[in-house]
């Protein structure tokens, strides 16, 4: 049984780390490396393998409606194989970068304590499991965060930290209104007892979801802790956080939940649809405006995941295949957009836009990985972002919402001239660059490259026979909407 | 029902307080307090009338017990809270070591 797996190694690898290293951070970074590298075999073997199937793992083998329960179907292991891509990735980028704030192997902890928590959500199939999960996941991350230890740092991960807490406590309390209504805890008892319960509790239930793991997705009106605890974190970790954490904690959970234990209902599919192009313009907007590269990213962020929303509240299944595929694609050219910001402030020491020049002679990886993460997210051919974008923007017009798709082109074009200020002025300005202060060094170069190598590879999910074994089955687990229970309670 | 009330009102004080004080201190209270209200809903849920500690004796009958498993999720939940409250009052000494201040009208250094 692989299952519980994806939890034991990084929790184990976290805390064998204190255990094996003395002073330098050298075996925390082997060991790390090991486990995720580990993972990423395990979560492709379950996605690529075992894709189509749901496997039921009971703990200490209590049946359901008593015991806790994880669950893996083609959804989980689907962002199973995101999170450990990525954080094979952040990994390779740190082991270098990170050295700039001593050798240390707490970093090497945090990071699996990290990924321990983004794994379990993802695999429990417990409200509760999935809440202490994600409280995992925060205290890592919250720590992370404030690593660098400059006041601004301590500032971002203070307002991150308060809105974790309101975020968990409205978790807690819509846990404790389905406890009450259901008795129950397990995901899939719920959606059955859900069902049967009238629809005003429904409401309730879905409200106070929606505002606890939309804070943690960072939809529009719940966006404000995001832009300052992304780009005040070290690069790798700010690919790891706008990368995969919002997706995890937020837009994942909020799939599962509204999708396979509510039933997608109708009011909230709307809240979706209107929540989803008020980020994805906002976000564009006030992203244009921004000269710090990792701020502009992390408002590129909440646009993105506005495009995600926006094709989850579309209610078909092409509009679905789009909010999956496009996930995936901005957790690979949002990372990689990262790691050249991580890449340009070492080797120029500033992250302002205005102070950067023509680099493009001097760092030839980060200025054309920089290219192709740019030409993905602004969705031109033949690179990933483009076709994420077009099915969203078709699904929307065949659903009968041209109004929808014509923001999301809007959305777009403003995502291209933002990109376009970023390599006017960052990458390709008119100020030649005489020297560098810092060096890229081989381990940041490998990470830029296998992400972008990805961007184009990615693109190849469009093709219907790879399409058909990649992201169908995870559309399917999600359009199956409560019957997904029926799977899970028969196993 | 009066009490299910209540407990929202105490819900909202702390909602009310992170949002509106200006004083960390009083932000880690503020969000103590959202923490307090969810728990005592938990329990409140489990709790029933004349129902007695939820421990299987003889000549006892589970009917008559109070509900032991949101006792249980409380519990937790108090250790996590715990946990992210000593992470909270970490940061704020930090930045009190920083800027010399416990007024977040005057930590600001990220804007925008």
């Amino acid at each position: 049984m692989i299952l519980p797996y994806f939890v034991i190694i990084p929790l184990f690898a976290a805390f064998l780390i204190p255990l094996v290293s003395k002073r330098a951070d050298g075996r925390a970074a082997f060991l790390s490396l090991v486990s995720v590298f580990s993972l990423v075999l395990l979560s492709g073997y379950a996605f690529f393998v075992r894709s189509g199937e749901t496997l039921v793992y009971r703990m200490s083998a209590w049946k359901l409606p008593i015991g806790i329960n994880l669950v893996q179907d083609a959804l989980s292991s689907f962002m199973l194989v995101m999170v450990s891509l990525i954080a094979l990735t952040s990994l390779v980028y740190s082991v270098k970068y990170i050295r700039r704030f001593g050798r240390d192997w707490r970093y090497y902890s945090l990071f699996m304590i990290l990924v321990t928590g983004m794994n379990g959500v993802v695999v429990t199939g417990d409200l509760f499991n999935l809440f202490v999960f994600m409280e995992i996941a925060l205290l890592a991350a919250l720590a992370l965060v404030a690593y660098g230890g400059r006041a601004h740092e301590f500032e971002a991960s203070f307002k991150y930290a308060v809105m974790a807490s309101i975020s968990a406590s409205f978790i807690l309390l819509a846990i404790a209104v389905v406890y009450a209504a259901t008795s129950s805890l397990g995901l899939a008892t719920i959606s059955l007892s859900l069902a049967r319960q009238s629809p005003l509790l429904v409401l309730w239930v879905g409200g106070l979801f929606l505002a606890g793991f939309g804070l943690k997705a960072a939809i529009m009106p719940f966006h404000a802790w995001l832009p300052d605890a992304h780009s005040s974190a070290p690069a790798p970790i700010s690919a790891m956080l706008s990368g995969v954490l919002i997706k995890t904690l937020g837009v994942y959970v909020l799939i599962r939940l509204f999708y396979n234990v509510l039933g997608a209902p109708r009011l909230f599919l709307q809240i979706f649809l209107g929540l989803g192009s008020v980020s994805i313009l906002l976000g564009v907007l006030l992203a244009v405006g921004q000269w710090d590269i990792k701020r502009l990213l992390a408002y590129h962020s909440i646009s993105q995941i506005g495009y995600i929303l926006l094709a989850m509240g579309l209610d078909s299944t092409l509009g679905m295949a789009g909010a999956v595929y496009h996930m995936l694609n901005h957790a690979i050219f949002k990372s990689l957009l990262f790691y050249n910001a991580g890449a340009l402030e070492t080797a120029l020491g500033t992250r302002d836009l205005r102070e950067m020049g023509n680099v493009s002679k001097l760092l030839p990886v980060t200025s054309g990985t920089s290219m192709i993460a740019s030409l993905s997210i602004a969705g031109i051919p033949p690179f990933n972002g483009f076709f994420s974008k077009l099915i969203i923007i078709v699904a929307a017009v065949q659903a009968g919402r041209p109004f929808f798709a014509f923001v999301a082109v809007v959305g777009s074009l403003l995502t291209l001239a933002s990109f376009m200020k970023v390599q006017r002025f960052g990458l390709r300005g008119g100020r030649p660059v005489k020297e560098l202060v810092g060096e890229v060094d081989g381990g940041m170069k490998t990470a830029m490259v296998i992400l972008a190598a990805l961007c184009l590879a990615t693109s190849l999910l469009i093709i219907p026979g790879i399409r058909k074994l990649t992201i169908d089955p995870v559309v399917k687990v999600i359009m199956d909407k409560t019957d997904q229970a029926q799977v899970v309670l028969g196993k | 029902m009066t009490l299910y009330v209540l407990c929202f009102v105490l819900f909202l004080v702390g909602l009310y307080g992170i949002m509106t004080k200006r004083d960390l201190i009083k932000i880690i209270l503020s969000s103590g307090i959202m923490g307090y209200a969810c728990n005592l809903m938990l329990v409140l849920f489990g709790y029933r009338r004349g129902a007695v500690y939820p421990i299987l004796e003889k000549g006892k009958e589970a009917a008559a017990m109070v509900d032991p498993l949101p006792q249980a999720l409380v519990l937790t939940s108090i250790v996590i809270e715990l946990g992210v409250t000593a992470l909270l009052a970490a940061l704020a000494i930090r930045l009190f070591q920083k800027y010399r201040t416990y007024d977040i009208t005057k930590i600001r250094r990220l804007s925008g």
